[in-house]
């Protein structure tokens, strides 16, 4: 329960349920040598006391863990690590998978409980399959399609059938003070919402070239590679202005000769993406899906192939802005919503010499 | 249910509660100059009495206050601001390293904000000050030490402090001992004048009476500054319209337990010495914390080697036993303990301790419950903890 009106809302569902419901409130935030003086700023104070009083309204018991090395080691180093190695991490899909269902799930079960509810918005039926939630806008399912088959089995999303207004209403209804509260947006670990300087703070200056993709030519330096991102144009600052006058964007980032290179809008384009980590929960591929590049992003129609653990889509359409390190995800079309087929970490988007041909 | 966590705070004795029902009834500020004033102000002064007579102190020197924290504050932050005004030199706190955080903060907040330097006293694996380390330390800081605080017992593994021994120590050099008693009344016994201690911490909420009344004991002679200024109610050392039906409940609870101290220290002793046999065989590696002899009558404190002392909590109160895991900062989430770590044990183990304690209400009743459910909870945070392994 993270203080706010889907987890609240979820915990209500459950309880009604019939089950027998717990609240817990995730401690995430490391606060190390402050214990003793008294500033015990180690908790977001406010959430925790948020998530507590829905608990209460419920009828719950309610108890704060401690996950705050879990979270440190496998989701905050990890996104850093990711950048530095020129990738673009999804901390909230890690977080799923390495400590709301890893590290919580596992000390849950060994406390004699059954599964672990969230209040994501995603549906996950007798079926057993991983469906989009009904609400569009909201769903979740992309940073949830990285947890495997046993993962699944123990989670339990009781609000993928309703929309975000109908939580919040509901909220309100079951007199649960937060319903009015806030979506969360930004990465919770970064608290000025300044990722830039987060990883500037942890990674230091790392000076490198900005070079033209096509011509290989010098246009300018950066300070550290991990403040670009693959399909970025803003905040290029390079003084020499493109031949044809056109904005360029970042195609790819280069951790060995810590290099970003940019091009033109048109070279972004790619239609085929590999990718690895592999989670398949759908049949034996070549299959005709949509994949999802990345959270929140438009869905291309792709046909996925599975082998030895590696993830290829062929893509139907080009798609811009593919950066690895994101996830790919790939649904099923289906009328009582999308199913999730699986999901890997994509390694590379490349053009295919077709593609290639017609942009040259 | 089980109630087992009596040192955090224990059910209110009838007599307390008799006495906050009467006067809560009467209208009256006991600074008033009427007659309902009047009233008011001699319920305050009885209850003063009552309070200075169990406890072997003069009646002037009960200054009533919130409770446990604020007297702890005005202790070592008034006689602090009093002493260094006094003499410039005087910047020096010493505290034991098992103290509250009341009085742990409050030093540390002097040695943020007020310049103050800090020793801190160590203690033994037991948890036990050594008189010698004052002694030395005196030595080495006499004339810049301006206040010790060293508490009666510890709240969380229920040690007993040599306070006599060290308020003697303290009073050869000339240098006030504020000792926090708050864990100490109604369990063992406890005698402001005769211990020789410059100040005195107690608090309603944890001998049967009410949650938000306590009070400082404060030799006559013993200068401190106030925390709070206004009307000056109490010897100008603590402001506030006194709270006169907290206060009565609190002396009824006090001089209650006292009066009752040694059957209660018998009876609960006994209990409590069945509740750690029977811990001990049942979970044969629990390590018992703190003195074995010289410790509190109702506590019982255990190391329970592989569990976390939180996951325990929660399966032990799913089972309707209530106890605690110690030090827990605001939002819930338990931190190895200041205390076993000054006590030498290693973070796995502070994180692995649970704090049982009996009180007054007590009976084997509880013990029972706590042992039909410990077995089961213990091989279950073991599992739990086991997923911290890496795989």
């Amino acid at each position: 329960m993270s203080g706010g009106v889907d987890s609240a809302v979820a915990a209500a569902r459950a309880h009604d349920a019939g089950h027998d419901v717990t609240g817990v409130h995730l401690a995430l935030a490391r606060n190390p040598q402050t214990y003793r003086t008294g500033a015990r700023g180690c908790c977001t104070l406010e959430d925790s006391r948020d998530a507590r009083r829905a608990a209460d309204v419920i009828g719950i018991p309610f108890y704060v863990w401690d996950m705050a090395e879990q979270f440190h080691a496998n989701v905050v180093d990890d996104f850093v690590a990711e950048y530095a190695a020129g990738r673009t991490p999804n901390p909230c899909l890690r977080c799923n998978e390495k400590i709301k269902f890893e590290a919580v799930l596992d000390r849950a079960v060994a406390l004699g409980f059954d599964a672990v509810v969230t209040g994501h918005h995603a549906r996950l039926g007798d079926d057993g399959l991983l469906r989009r939630s009904v609400d569009d806008g909201k769903d979740q399912s992309y940073v949830l399609a990285v947890l495997t088959r046993s993962q699944l089995d123990r989670a339990v999303f009781p609000l993928g059938d309703s929309t975000k207004a109908q939580v919040r209403e509901e909220a309100a209804r079951r007199g649960l003070a937060v319903a009015d509260k806030p979506d969360s947006h930004d990465i919770c670990f970064i608290a000025d919402g300044d990722t830039q300087g987060f990883l500037q703070r942890r990674l230091g200056d790392a000076p490198g070239d900005i070079v033209d993709g096509r011509t290989g030519e010098r246009l300018g330096r950066h300070n550290g590679a991990y403040g670009y991102t693959v399909g970025q144009r803003k905040g290029l600052d390079l003084r020499v202005p493109a031949a044809d006058g056109r904005p360029r964007y970042v195609l790819s980032i280069t951790p060995v000769t810590n290099t970003v290179t940019v091009g033109p809008r048109e070279d972004l384009e790619v239609d085929t993406v590999t990718a690895e980590r592999t989670i398949w929960h759908g049949a034996p591929t070549p299959v005709e899906c949509d994949v999802q590049l990345r959270a929140h992003g438009e869905v291309v129609p792709a046909v996925v192939t599975v082998e030895d653990g590696a993830l290829t889509a062929r893509l139907r359409s080009p798609a811009r802005g593919v950066a690895a390190g994101q996830a790919i995800v790939a649904y099923q079309r289906s009328a009582d919503g999308d199913i999730v087929l699986g999901s890997a970490t994509i390694a590379a988007g490349v053009a295919s010499e077709t593609l290639a041909a017609a942009r040259a | 249910m089980a109630y087992l966590d009596h040192a955090a705070t224990t059910p209110m004795l009838d007599e307390a509660l008799a006495a906050y029902v009467a006067a809560a009834r009467e209208v009256g500020n006991p600074s008033s100059l009427h007659a309902a004033g009047r009233r008011a102000r001699r319920l305050v002064e009885e209850s003063r009495e009552r309070i200075a007579a169990v406890l072997g102190a003069r009646p002037s020197e009960v200054i009533f206050t919130s409770g446990g924290t604020e007297s702890d504050n005005l202790a070592v932050k008034g006689i602090f601001w009093a002493r260094r005004a006094g003499s410039l030199s005087r910047g020096r706190v010493v505290a034991s390293a098992v103290e509250h955080h009341a009085v742990m903060d409050a030093a540390e907040w002097l040695g943020t904000h007020e310049g103050a330097q800090l020793s801190w006293l160590p203690v033994d694996d037991a948890g036990r000050v050594d008189p010698a380390s004052l002694a030395e330390l005196l030595t080495a800081y006499a004339d810049e030490i301006a206040v010790i605080s060293v508490q009666w017992a510890n709240n969380e593994v229920g040690t007993v402090q040599p306070v006599a021994e060290l308020a003697r120590i303290a009073a050869q050099a000339g240098i006030p001992l504020h000792t926090d008693a708050v864990q100490a009344i109604g369990q063992v016994p406890v005698d402001f004048a005769a211990t020789g201690a410059a100040a005195m911490t107690i608090t309603g909420h944890k001998v049967g009476g009410p949650v938000g009344v306590g009070a400082l004991l404060l030799g006559r002679d013993v200068n401190c500054v106030p925390l709070l200024h206004g009307g000056g109610q109490e010897r100008d050392v603590r402001s506030g319209t006194l709270d006169t039906a907290g206060v009565a409940a609190f002396a009824a609870a006090v001089e209650t337990t006292v009066k009752s101290q040694a059957e209660y220290a018998r009876r609960v002793g006994d209990l409590r010495d069945e509740l750690v046999a029977r811990v001990r065989a049942a979970v044969p590696d629990a390590i018992l914390n703190g003195d074995p002899v010289d410790r509190l009558p109702g506590n019982a404190h255990f190391s329970f080697p592989g569990c976390e002392g939180d996951a325990l909590l929660l399966l032990l109160d799913a089972q309707g036993v209530h106890c605690s895991t110690g030090s827990a900062c605001s939002a819930g989430v338990a931190q190895p303990s200041h205390v076993l770590i000054a006590m030498g044990a290693d973070d796995d183990r502070a994180r692995s301790s649970l704090r049982f304690t009996l009180g007054h209400t007590s009976t084997r009743a509880d013990v029972d419950a706590l042992l039909a459910a410990l077995p089961g909870a213990v091989e279950r945070a073991r599992r739990a903890t086991a997923w911290k392994t890496p795989r």
